[in-house]
């Protein structure tokens, strides 16, 4: 099959279900109002609360959902073939991801730009709220090791990247002083910014830097990934004006002009699919499709983490009630584009079927450098660019992605350490603190395997995770709505599927875990089963008090405060 | 004879507006805390006098006092203390 066909029905699925689906949930399931007066209104301080225009707006929603879990996910998950990666992506994205970041975004517009955290302690109680902290934790674990791994293999199997991967830095550095202490203008900063880094890229590809096998006595992907760690550490402490605000901006630019390149690429090259649409020869150890597809592709599908920014920073930013339609449905439709771009990279970048089976010798064998490979092909193909060159392009982009992604997690982990040591009545300080997250991350990197590779090993509990987060956002939801006495299928079936595929998921992997003998990654399933189960008893126990309360008046306020709601 | 109301900014104008909100935004948060917590360090310095602690540069927080009252309730209030701790000033 030809790949642009296939990217023409993904984008046209994706594409009718903003106008159809999105328009549904919008009118009859969400009623959004335009005459509502958002929290971005009605507690307006210029700082969280600031109404801003529906396009900017969705450009930060996007750019702060979308990582390197996208590309990562499908790009292991096209091992099955690519046909089942590609329908739970674009029928995620339509019916799954949609509804939940819109509903995520209505939920907390209704409730004052509340978060998902404080509205679980309040539909689903105080021990909802707990549960959210522990999903949130293990979360913020689980991405830091398993974007280290992405990275140091990228940086290992890609050397050209590494002078692009590291010279980032500098651009950032000086983005951030040209800005705050030159105060040059923005756009020819910008324009700077990206074309030094672009320059950056093809001075790596042609000087690579290759680690010798061992270095101070570590492999060379286990050097890299201590190395990520202690400068993730370092990011974190730093000002956030120095280097995290200008990288995630660059890394923003580089979002948009990365998947320009992609989809341009394969409309000129339109290159064949060589994989198998249905894989019946999966390497030896694969698990099966059910449930682990439904995990091991989250971010592209449907992702708890994008309920808690549509509820953290941009219900406190819409201007109109009517712009979470934009905002929250179309920023999931443009991570599904990425995760289609992803499956579409790793499985029609190969010349031959032979190839693509070289690469997908063994479950997580494949991943985001096969993306890289991949890709990089089909930019060859497309713009007729140097096939290393390609490849360099997308290697930076995969680890800009991640490396962001894992600055801002250590970042945010160090701040829930802090908190609770609160808890527990003791003072944290911001260095020992970060040594906390940095001692976790690298444990969970290496618990795994002397090569650091742990965190590639927990991509599928990460997945887990991730939706189960989701599924307590979609808990919430359908509460609201069985109070205000309105449809709840839309809601309940995709919860139900996520919370089923997430269980199953957890169970096959606590065996697989206990076969290995990994009592690391054994002990972790375990917690995550246990919080899933929570889940399941509290958001049915929540579920169950809706549906006998009485209806809530259309026009009443979502306050459960004044409406009586049950709070433990 | 209406005048036609134009938008003063031209295309590279509403582009910079853009950009600029796109760079700031996601940290505006980070930025305002930093801010607080450095005023609110400011406020105890020049309340120093005020509140029974020694101040060796009271002659010059003293000439202060009157622009930090204006936000001298939140800053209590920030601090702890739901009350008033001066007894000269009554804000709550």
């Amino acid at each position: 099959m030809n790949s642009l066909i296939l990217a023409v029905i993904g984008i046209a699925m994706m594409a009718l279900g903003y106008a159809l689906y999105s328009k549904f949930l919008a009118t009859r399931l969400y009623r959004l109002d335009a005459t509502f007066k958002t929290p971005a209104h009605t507690q307006r301080d210029g700082v969280d609360f600031v109404p801003t225009n529906k396009f900017i707006l969705w450009g930060h929603h996007f750019t702060s959902v979308a990582g390197a879990a996208p590309i990562v996910g499908p790009a292991v998950a096209v091992i099955w073939g690519w046909l089942p990666a590609f329908l739970w992506v674009t029928l995620g994205t339509v019916f799954f991801a949609g509804m939940h970041d819109l509903g995520a975004l209505w939920a907390s517009v209704r409730h004052k730009g509340q978060s998902i955290g404080t509205l679980s302690g309040r539909y689903i109680g105080k021990q909802g709220r707990n549960l959210f902290l522990v999903v949130i934790f293990l979360l913020l674990l689980m991405v830091n090791a398993a974007f280290a791994v992405v990275i140091s293999d990228l940086l290992v199997t890609t050397p050209t990247a590494v002078i692009p991967t590291w010279g980032a830095l500098v651009v950032a550095l000086g983005v951030g002083q040209a800005i705050y202490r030159f105060k040059w203008n923005l756009i020819a900063v910008s324009i700077v910014g990206v074309a030094a880094l672009y320059a950056l890229i093809v001075l790596g590809n042609q000087v690579p830097v290759e680690l010798p096998e061992t270095v101070l006595g570590l492999s060379a992907n286990a050097f890299w990934v201590v190395v990520l760690f202690l400068y993730a550490g370092v990011a974190s402490m730093l000002p956030v004006w120095v280097l995290l605000q200008p990288r995630d901006y660059i890394n923003g630019l580089q979002l948009f002009v990365g998947l320009a390149i992609l989809y341009g690429s394969v409309l000129i090259a339109t290159p064949t699919m060589v994989a198998p649409a249905w894989n019946e020869a999966v390497p030896a150890g694969t698990p099966s499709i059910v449930p682990l597809l439904f995990v091991t592709i989250a971010c592209g599908a449907i992702s708890g983490f994008h309920g808690m920014v549509s509820s953290g920073t941009s219900s406190k930013q819409l201007d109109k009630e009517t712009d979470a339609r934009f905002v929250g449905y179309f920023g999931a439709v443009g991570e599904g584009l990425l995760a289609l771009g992803a499956i579409i990279a790793t499985t029609a970048g190969f010349r031959t079927l032979a190839d693509w089976e070289a690469v997908y010798s063994a479950f997580n064998e494949g991943g985001v450098a096969a993306f890289v490979e991949g890709g990089g092909n089909i930019v060859n193909s497309g713009l007729g660019l140097p096939t290393s060159l390609s490849a360099t392009i997308l290697a930076t982009m995969a680890v800009l992605f991640a490396a962001t992604t894992m600055d801002t997690g250590v970042r945010l982990q160090r701040f829930v350490v802090q908190e609770a040591g609160e808890l527990a009545g003791l003072k944290i300080g911001k260095f020992v603190a970060t040594l906390v997250v940095l001692v976790l991350g690298i444990g969970l990197c290496f618990g795994a395997g002397a090569d650091g590779s742990g965190g590639m090993v927990i991509w599928p509990l990460f997945g887990t995770t991730n939706q189960l987060l989701a599924a307590l956002t979609l808990s919430i939801l359908a509460v609201m709505l069985i109070r205000k006495r309105r449809r709840v299928t839309p809601v309940v079936v995709p919860m139900v599927f996520v919370t089923v595929m997430t269980l199953y998921a957890l169970v096959v992997q606590l065996g697989q875990f206990y076969e290995e003998q990994n009592w690391l990654l054994f002990v972790m399933d375990l917690v995550i089963l246990i919080a899933s189960l929570w889940v399941i008893v509290a958001a049915g126990r929540a579920i169950g008090r809706a549906r006998k309360s009485p209806p809530e008046p259309e026009d009443a306020s979502s306050d459960p405060a004044e409406v009586g709601e049950h709070r433990d | 004879m209406t005048e036609e109301v134009r938008d003063p900014d031209g295309p590279l104008q509403r582009l910079a507006r853009g950009l600029r909100e796109f760079y700031v935004a996601p940290y505006r948060r980070t930025f305002a805390r930093a801010r607080r917590d450095e005023e609110d360090l400011f406020m105890i310095v020049v309340l120093a006098e005020s509140l029974g602690v020694p101040n060796p540069v009271s002659y010059y927080t003293i000439e202060l006092l009157p622009v930090v009252y204006e936000r001298f309730h939140d800053w209590h209030r920030r601090m702890g203390m739901q009350t008033s701790p001066l007894e000269t000033v009554a804000c709550c």
